[in-house]
């Protein structure tokens, strides 16, 4: 039991991580909360599918288009929304949230809806990990979200264009001197973002059934562990996703499954009543509250 | 150098009539008395008018009041958001405890509706303040995230506590004694809302709450603290809001957990930012489209929202004035090109 936990538990934080880092980059170098983020993900699942089962694409190459797919989104969200209305943050959680909107309540008039649509494994291998039997899905989920993590981290300190999201990140108007294209910054961020949002789309839907209603629950999950992490901070981002994900692995051992989703709320409420800027970010206490 | 080329620019200026009936003056003519009034009665009287000529159809009826009831919710949002600053994604959170809190004392505790909706009304803006308290000082997009949570978590926690009757909610709840009542009821009320948040704005306390929004440092300079002019200013709004949502499980004699719905969080947003952010009727115009937009779509389900969300993005991208602003512009000012 105790090495189920472990394990399982760090499989579900890895799963967090993925779900919840395109959020975090988004907002850690744009300052733009994609609320969007949840029906990029769920979009991008059933692009994929679409590709795959109605198209008939080879699989890897059905995987390749729909992220490139997510991503082309990202742009276009960037580019004729959030440009728009860039610096009333309050707008662009409405706008965003009401584009997501559109993404999932679509999809479910368009009778995208029940559990018929899988997407296929990887590989369907079982291993033993400590002695407590993980399926490779579950394995390349946690290698994909390390991987996914430490890459990210060496794009934004060792190449030009990385640091150019970090620069702006820090000081837009600064990196905008420096000549950095605030814009064109901001659109490949919401990309990457979005990009990211479909790579966790396509390891962590085979484990279950495409649905819409994931969309909401990845959301909540994204802002859930950007909150506790820290808005925009990307360490944070990772501890505060073991936390939770133990934490949520925790309640369903021992609990009723209900409450994975009341630790989530919890946690978000808690954390910015307690600290707003997160345990991990950077306390800007005149910005958050009076 | 092409010298050819004239400049122009739109000027705005105020009508004449409109500058003649800002004072107390205007009372000399009717024109201008006229002037002063027509938009205001023409609100009302809609709004009186509406219960006799739908009679005949009582769906339609019901639809009506639908449209009283998003508009106060509306009035709510915008309230909280354009004259506090407190921008709250949650009205569901304020409908969903104002309806328990009614289906409460009317079936546990048996006390009629006429008892049990103002009862409710402020037991469940007390509540609502007390659960909002602690995340007051919190500014901008952080109280916006914190106010999404509540309802959904409110929604969690009757499920897996299978308190306050599960994912069923309670049903049996007394209905109105009549047609005209229920109507009368919920039109006067929604006009107090209007009218009282109205005058509320301009008054002294208003000023205050107002100044919390444009700049709360300057008010807790003054010494007059923050949080509790806030947490005035959102017992007002959970006030409104409650009232709304004790009333409609009384209309439909039941109440679940699709009180704290997401949709009802939606929609005053929209509504508000439709029919103009930050005018307190905007909102009431904006779920006067809203709501009968919403019933020809019924039939085609979830596009409904879709198309919400469609017009919702539309508005805060493009017009974010949103009706109300433009109308009264229009109605105040001319516009002519004049060259520079």
């Amino acid at each position: 039991m105790f090495y189920d936990i472990l394990v399982y538990g760090f499989i579900q934080s890895a799963a967090l991580i993925l779900m919840a880092f395109g959020f975090s980059l988004v907002y850690g170098v744009s300052r733009l909360p994609n609320f969007a983020h949840g029906a990029i993900y769920v979009f991008t699942g059933f692009i994929a599918w679409a590709l795959f089962n109605t198209a008939g694409f080879p699989y890897w190459l059905s995987v390749v288009l729909s992220v490139a797919a997510s991503g082309a989104i990202g742009v276009l969200i960037y580019y004729v929304i959030l440009r728009r209305v860039r610096g009333m943050e309050v707008s662009e959680v409405i706008a965003t949230y009401a584009i997501g909107l559109v993404f999932l309540e679509g999809l479910r008039y368009a009778g995208f809806r029940g559990g018929t649509y899988t997407l296929p494994v990887a590989s369907d291998g079982v291993s033993f990990i400590l002695d407590v039997p993980v399926d490779h899905q579950r394995l390349l989920l946690m290698v994909l979200g390390f991987a996914m993590v430490a890459l990210i981290w060496l794009l934004t300190r060792y190449t030009r264009m990385g640091r150019a999201l970090k620069g702006m990140a820090q000081d837009e108007r600064a990196a905008m001197m420096l000549g950095i294209d605030s814009d064109a910054t901001a659109a490949v961020a919401v990309a990457l973002g979005s990009m990211l949002a479909g790579v966790a789309a396509l390891i962590i839907f085979p484990l279950g059934s495409l649905v819409v209603e994931e969309g909401y629950k990845v959301l909540i999950y994204a802002i859930a562990v950007c909150v506790v992490g820290g808005l925009g901070s990307w360490a944070g981002t990772v501890i505060a996703a073991f936390v939770l994900g133990y934490s949520q692995y925790m309640t369903v051992a021992y609990g009723k499954p209900h409450f994975q989703m009341v630790v989530m709320l919890l946690a978000i409420i808690v954390t910015l009543i307690v600290r707003p800027s997160g345990f991990f970010g950077k306390q800007k206490q005149l910005e958050e509250r009076v | 150098m092409t010298t050819e080329t004239t400049h122009k620019r739109r000027e705005r200026i105020d009508r004449g009539i409109k500058v003649r009936s800002e004072s107390l003056y205007a009372l000399n003519s009717f024109e201008e008395i006229a002037y002063l009034l027509t938009p205001r009665v023409m609100l009302i009287a809609a709004f009186v008018l509406m219960p006799l000529i739908l009679s005949p159809w009582p769906y339609w009826g019901r639809v009506g009041l639908s449209v009283c009831i998003l508009a106060m919710l509306s009035i709510s949002f915008d309230f909280l958001a354009n004259y506090v600053g407190l921008v709250s994604l949650g009205g569901a959170f304020f409908y969903g405890v104002g309806g328990y809190m009614a289906a409460v004392l009317n079936t546990e505790l048996g006390l009629p509706p006429i008892l049990s909706i103002p009862v409710a009304t402020l037991l469940g803006a007390a509540f609502c303040t007390l659960a909002l308290l602690p995340c007051l000082p919190l500014r901008g997009i952080y109280f916006a995230i914190v106010t999404l949570m509540y309802p959904l978590l409110m929604t969690r926690i009757i499920e897996a506590f299978d308190i306050l009757g599960g994912t069923e909610g309670f049903r049996g709840i007394d209905g109105f004694s009549g047609f005209f009542t229920e109507q009368y009821g919920l039109i006067l009320a929604m006009f107090i809302a209007l009218f009282g948040l109205r005058r509320f704005v301009n008054m002294d306390g208003g000023l205050v709450i107002r100044a919390v929004k444009d700049n709360d440092q300057s008010v807790r300079a003054s010494g007059i603290s923050v949080t509790w002019t806030k947490a005035k200013a959102v017992f007002l709004a959970s006030l409104t809001g409650c009232f709304a949502g004790a009333y409609y499980i009384h209309m439909y004699s039941n109440v679940g957990i699709s009180s704290f719905a997401l949709d009802l969080s939606i929609m005053p947003i929209a509504a508000t930012i439709i029919g103009g952010a930050g005018t307190l009727v905007g909102p009431v115009l904006g779920a006067a489209i809203l709501v009968p937009l919403s019933e020809f779509l019924r039939d085609f389900g979830s596009l409904r929202i879709v198309v919400y969300a469609l017009v919702l993005t539309g508005f805060v991208v493009f017009r974010s004035e949103g009706l109300m602003n433009y109308m009264t512009r229009k109605y105040q000012q001319v516009e002519r090109w004049v060259k520079i």
